[in-house]
């Protein structure tokens, strides 16, 4: 099953590295040959990095929209102007703290989580897990029954309510089914950085920083070691990979 | 005892072609609301992001919940060998049947994607309870579906009794696990409980008996065949049971949420009907609380009505709608009710209305497509009388009470 899981997500998204890895299971001999055609090693789904994502909230400036728009635009999401059943991979939110009046902004988007409930209850598996961390839905198993939006703790995932235009070739999307955060698992997959990440340094904010939280080495590890950085709804213990500095 | 006789009704009287035909027609209006929904896409609903299972999950767990039930009456002849339902208990697993069928048509049609039926066969996701319930549902068919063969099979009679304990296993299971799909919703507050899956076992005896018992007066009341008081009043007094046991429940469930501090927002909402719970609050207290329990209870225990048909076919269809009203606060004032993603934060603005209570209003083509599940489920149980022997020929007491006395 896992198996099969990984081999959807690698088709689907990369098709290059998925050979690459394929190879390494078959034939360790042919996996070296078969890198020197596509890309590096390292770029393989694998289990030795995780992706995550840290956003300092004193640096995230309130009426500021950079990272949706910038999610819309590299996603091909578009409003129908109707708010209740729009697709909404990332959202702005506001919040004031009740007693010290202290207003926070932050961006909401897919978490993925290390345990997802979405995953847990997929009754096909269309909700899966790659080994880098990354939370997908794969969309051509999916049945739209939305038992992971009833499970998701963040409201990170949206129905497809009606016919999806103006997609872009390197994300499916599809009427019928559900969608949400690809983390842009293609750009990460070429070394690149998600597009929301890049927009919020582009407006000069630098709230977002993005990297394998598995390498002590990396940006975000070291931020994280130096400052911390919290899970929303820690107490359901889903270990999430996008993690918030100042809430 | 006498024997009991079996017999297929006719089923050529303009009457019950005229009912066909209407059921027909309720099917159809299922199939076409669920091609517009599909072709349009579900914005044309009454759902959206926020209320993501909308009133056919209320009609799909409904009948469901209520197939497992209406198994009740086959389970307490074979199982605890209660010689007086002994004559309905193929009936019992023909509705059982029926009611599974029409849940599932509804919960089927409304999916996103319908047209990958297939994919939901045929990929499993063992993790999730969603899966063990479709490897449930299928189980179901098969097993009562056996049960019920070897009961109207004379050569297969003598194993009826196992087939009986085994469909019983598998109904308690079935109930459990449809329960646990809302058990298993951790983040939402009105659902996290391990009293979800006992909870739906319970409401499962009594929606299901209702609606069994509305099947069995229709039926022998349009086929003008004798049926006696005893059956009935014994049916009455057993529903009366879970009624009250299903209303017992409900308090300790609320009860036991009030003492538990995160749920107390939620309690307040569906109790109070605060935070905008008005709507939610109302179908609880008067279509649950009210007409679907306290009504009924009076109905069935009333002294003066005890052989009166008529008060206990409304009795059994005000179960019905009280069960509807339950699910309807249990799956939509459910989803209905914000979670709590941020304790301690108001919420300022948000484009995905975080923090805020949805108001839900069902649109006609949902309304169609769960009444075309019921319609489904009368089809057939239309259909089964007439094509095999599930109805006995006469339940007067004479034959039907093994301790009748004349009065
Ligand atoms: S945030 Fe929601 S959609 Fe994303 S991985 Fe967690 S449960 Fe799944
Ligand atoms: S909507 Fe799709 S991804 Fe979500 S649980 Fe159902 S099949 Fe899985």
């Amino acid at each position: 099953m896992s198996n099969s899981e990984v081999n959807i997500s690698r088709r689907s998204f990369v098709e290059k590295s998925a050979t690459a890895a394929a190879a390494l299971s078959i034939a360790p001999g042919v996996f070296l040959h078969t890198v020197a055609e596509a890309k590096p090693a390292e770029q393989a789904v694998t289990s030795a990095v995780r992706w995550g994502m840290l956003i300092d909230t004193t640096k995230c400036a309130s009426g500021c929209t950079a990272c949706v728009s910038a999610c819309n635009t590299e996603n091909g999401i578009a409003s129908h102007n109707r708010p209740r059943t729009d697709q909404q991979w990332i959202r702005k939110v506001t919040l004031r703290d009740k007693q010290t009046k202290h207003e926070i902004s932050l961006p909401m988007m897919c978490q993925h989580c290390e345990s997802p409930p979405c995953v847990d209850v997929c009754p096909t598996g269309a909700s899966f897990k790659r080994k880098d961390g990354i939370v997908l839905v794969d969309r051509h198993i999916c049945i739209g029954c939305r038992y992971c939006m009833m499970a998701c703790p963040y409201k990170a995932r949206s129905f497809a309510h009606e016919t999806v235009d103006n997609t872009v070739d390197y994300v499916p999307r599809g009427k019928g089914t559900v969608e949400s955060c690809t983390l842009c698992v293609h750009r990460v997959d070429e070394g690149g950085t998600p597009a929301c990440v890049e927009a919020c340094a582009e407006a000069e904010h630098g709230a977002m920083i993005f990297g394998d939280i598995k390498n002590p080495e990396s940006e975000i590890s070291r931020q994280l070691v130096e400052h911390g950085g919290k899970q929303i709804r820690a107490d359901l213990g889903l270990n999430t990979g996008v993690r918030y500095r100042g809430i | 005892m006498k024997k009991i006789h079996l017999e297929q009704i006719e089923g050529k009287s303009t009457g019950y072609l005229g009912l066909i035909a209407l059921l027909g027609m309720f099917v159809l209006g299922a199939i076409g609301s669920m091609l517009y929904m599909e072709h349009e896409g579900h914005w044309v609903s009454g759902m959206d992001n926020q209320i993501v299972w909308g009133l056919p999950h209320v009609f799909a767990v409904f009948l469901i919940v209520a197939a497992s039930g209406a198994l009740n009456v086959a389970s307490i002849s074979s199982v605890f060998q209660k010689k007086i339902y002994k004559p309905l208990a193929p009936l019992s697993t023909l509705v059982a049947l029926a009611l599974l069928t029409g849940g599932l048509m509804v919960l089927v049609l409304d999916l996103g994607r319908p047209d990958r039926l297939i994919v939901a066969m045929t990929y499993y996701n063992f993790k999730s309870i969603f899966a063990w319930n479709m490897i449930l549902y299928n189980g179901f068919f098969v097993i009562v579906g056996i049960y019920a063969w070897f009961m109207l099979d004379r050569t297969m009679k003598k194993y009826s009794r196992y087939a009986g304990i085994a469909a019983f296993v598998w109904r308690l299971a079935l109930t459990t696990g449809t329960g646990s799909i809302f058990g298993f919703i951790v983040a939402r507050s009105g659902y996290d409980m391990a009293m979800m899956a006992p909870m739906f076992v319970i409401m499962s005896f009594s929606f299901g008996l209702a609606f069994f018992i509305l099947v069995l007066l229709a039926s022998y009341n349009g086929t003008g065949r004798p049926l006696g008081d005893a059956v009935v009043n014994r049916l009455r007094s057993l529903l009366g049971t879970f009624v009250f046991a299903t209303l017992y429940f409900v308090i300790v469930y609320h009860l036991s949420n009030l003492y538990a501090t995160e749920h107390h927002g939620y309690e307040t909402f569906i109790l109070l009907g605060e935070s905008g719970g008005e709507t939610y609050s109302n179908i609880f207290w008067i279509g649950q609380i009210f007409l679907g329990s306290l009504l009924p209870i009076a109905m069935i225990y009333a002294p003066g009505v005890k052989n009166c048909r008529k008060t206990l076919a409304a009795a059994c269809l005000l179960v019905v709608l009280g069960g509807l009203a339950s699910m309807y606060t249990i799956i939509i004032a459910g989803q209905a009710y914000p979670m709590e993603m941020f304790p301690g934060m108001e919420v300022v603005s948000t484009t995905f209305f975080d923090g805020a209570t949805t108001q839900y209003s069902a649109s006609f083509p949902e309304l169609l497509l769960g009444l075309g599940g019921v319609a489904m489920t009368l089809i057939m149980i239309a259909l089964g009388i007439k094509v095999l022997g599930f109805l006995p020929a006469t339940l007067e007491d004479s034959i039907a009470d093994p301790h009748h006395k004349a009065e």
